[in-house]
């Protein structure tokens, strides 16, 4: 198997703040959903992972999660620390784990749903229960991270109201707190129009700047992966493929996978 | 239940007279204790779309009552308790590890439980109709020490409320992102579901099971109709179960018809005010 080079850490891995994928395997009923995945996720770089439906995608955000057994190795390197082995699921002791933020595919909210933002997030980051109403302290908190994603104005929006857009915002905000190691992101730019796309990318090129963020994400939308990705993986079960944008998309296994050619002409 | 007493002498109304009508006075307490502890489960039975689940539970409630009344004992109630929160919690089990849809997995246990609890109740012959009363329910039965065993559910329900309902309310949207946020979704869940059990089962019997599940969505499907985030919520699901429970007991009093049917009646009617009155959007 090949393995990937680094983008911006050209030669080879610094073993700084980096998440160690080896031989990651993941049968369910007899079933190989994955075969074999090897690749490392650095921080500062966004890496995109590509792939037909039923490649695996969802199943290995899973298994970083900790979510799904798998089998194999997911060790995670602070910046200056020893590696720290993510075994499975509940094996990994309570606070050794990365933190991990997760960005989901958008969850449905009926329109009419009486959950505000600030009563999702304040759920999902406090103590507090929601149903009191809720104090000042913990609406604050709340408007501070939503002004990382630039939705403050959004904070007393019911969650069934928001555009798909928005609520991409409001779910990043919340993966953001507090401020992970890894961040994965399900199918961000599904659902989310060409402004509302644009917008996302770009406050993910700020994130991981800021933060030195290592930022991993799924997408179907191959026409952009050339605006923000450092990497791109071709997975369907195994890796088929890494490199930059340009070297994926115009590899035989990409044309072979997808039927597409793409590259500086776009599609064909 | 003194002091109860002497606070409800002053009330002006006939059945308030001091030293009688005590039936009346414990039902009033009763509803009291009830109508929000079924506002407060049916914001959560609502959100996460459970109603036909507790409708289930009120069937499991019944078999319950069948199985204690066929092995004797005097109180059946506690039997029926324990069964319908080791029905509860199957489900939730059964649930997981299935691929069938959650109302599959609900009507299979709910037509099971049904048909166990009839075959029971009528083994060798015996007549139906002394379970007749579990049907209706009967509030104005309700003893001191009954309202006690509620109050103090009551306190459970609003403890766990404290604890947990932001854990529950995320493991509703979406479980992986729970998950993510190290929130155990199966045991919410199956918590929650024990504690529908547990209300469902012991206030069957003042409640009516033919009606009790009316108490565990309207108040909530009313709410919802208005409210705009999750305090509002609660605040209009629990104030629209005790003013309809309140109403619906005077009404039962001075009309004679059941409780249960009279309240279930005022919270359609508490719909109906909030679906006109709905929020709209754009």
């Amino acid at each position: 198997m090949r393995k990937i080079k680094h983008g911006k850490l050209a030669g080879g891995c610094s073993d700084a703040c980096c998440l160690k994928l080896e031989d990651l395997s993941i049968a369910l009923d007899s079933e190989q959903i994955l075969d074999g995945v090897s690749f490392h996720l650095h921080c500062g770089e966004i890496v995109a992972l590509i792939g037909p439906n039923g490649a695996g995608k969802s199943s290995l955000l899973r298994a970083i999660l900790g979510q799904m057994p798998y089998t194999g190795s997911i060790t995670f390197s602070p910046a200056g620390g020893p590696a720290i082995r993510l075994s499975d699921p509940t094996g990994a002791a309570k606070g050794s784990r990365p933190l991990v933020g997760y960005v989901p595919q958008s969850p449905t909210f009926d329109r009419g749903d009486p959950v505000s933002v600030l009563d999702f997030f304040t759920a999902a980051t406090s103590r507090w229960p929601v149903w009191l109403p809720i104090p000042k302290k913990h609406r604050e908190q709340a408007a501070a991270c939503l002004a990382r994603v630039h939705a403050q104005e959004l904070l007393d929006k019911p969650m069934g109201a928001l555009s798909g857009g928005q609520l991409q915002r409001v779910l990043l905000a919340l993966a953001l707190d507090p401020v992970p190691h890894i961040l994965l992101l399900d199918e961000p730019l599904s659902g989310v129009d060409a402004e509302g796309e644009h917008q996302l990318l770009e406050m993910l090129d700020e994130l991981r700047t800021q933060y030195d963020l290592s930022i991993f994400l799924t997408t179907h939308d191959f026409a952009t992966l050339d605006n923000f990705a450092d990497e791109v993986i071709l997975l369907d079960k195994k890796v088929l493929c890494a490199g930059t944008p340009a070297q994926v998309l115009s590899s035989p296994a990409f044309y072979d996978t997808f039927h597409l050619r793409m590259g500086k002409g776009g599609v064909e | 239940m003194d002091l109860w007493y002497h606070l409800v002498d002053l009330l002006p109304f006939e059945w308030a007279q001091s030293g009688s009508m005590y039936f009346m006075k414990n039902a009033l307490l009763a509803v009291l204790v009830i109508s929000p502890l079924f506002g407060l489960l049916s914001t959560m039975v609502v959100h996460s779309r459970m109603s036909f689940f507790s409708d289930a539970l009120g069937h499991s409630a019944f078999t319950g009552m069948a199985i204690g009344a066929l092995c004797g004992f005097h109180e059946p109630t506690w039997a029926a308790v324990i069964f319908a929160v080791v029905f509860a919690v199957l489900f939730n089990v059964v649930r997981r590890y299935t691929a069938l849809a959650s109302d599959t997995v609900i009507g299979v246990f709910a037509s099971t439980a049904m048909a166990a609890g009839i075959f029971l109740s009528t083994l060798g012959g015996r007549s139906f109709t002394k379970f007749n009363s579990l049907l209706i329910g009967d509030i104005l039965s309700v003893e001191p020490a009954k309202i006690g065993i509620l109050a103090l559910i009551l306190l459970a329900v609003i403890v766990l409320w404290l604890v947990s309902f932001n854990h529950l309310m995320l493991s509703t949207v979406h479980p992986a992102l729970a998950g993510s946020r190290g929130i155990r979704v199966f045991w919410q869940e199956t918590v929650f579901s024990a504690a529908i059990a547990v209300v469902v089962t012991l206030s069957m019997t003042w409640v009516g099971l033919l009606v009790i599940n009316s108490l565990l969505v309207l108040p909530g499907a009313a709410a919802r109709n208005t409210a705009r985030n999750t305090a509002q919520y609660h605040l209009l699901s629990m104030l629209g179960a005790v003013v309809c429970g309140i109403a619906g007991l005077m009404t039962s009093y001075y009309l004679g018809s059941s409780a249960g049917a009279s309240i279930t009646l005022y919270l359609a009617a508490f719909f109906l005010v909030t679906f006109i009155l709905r929020k709209k959007y754009n």
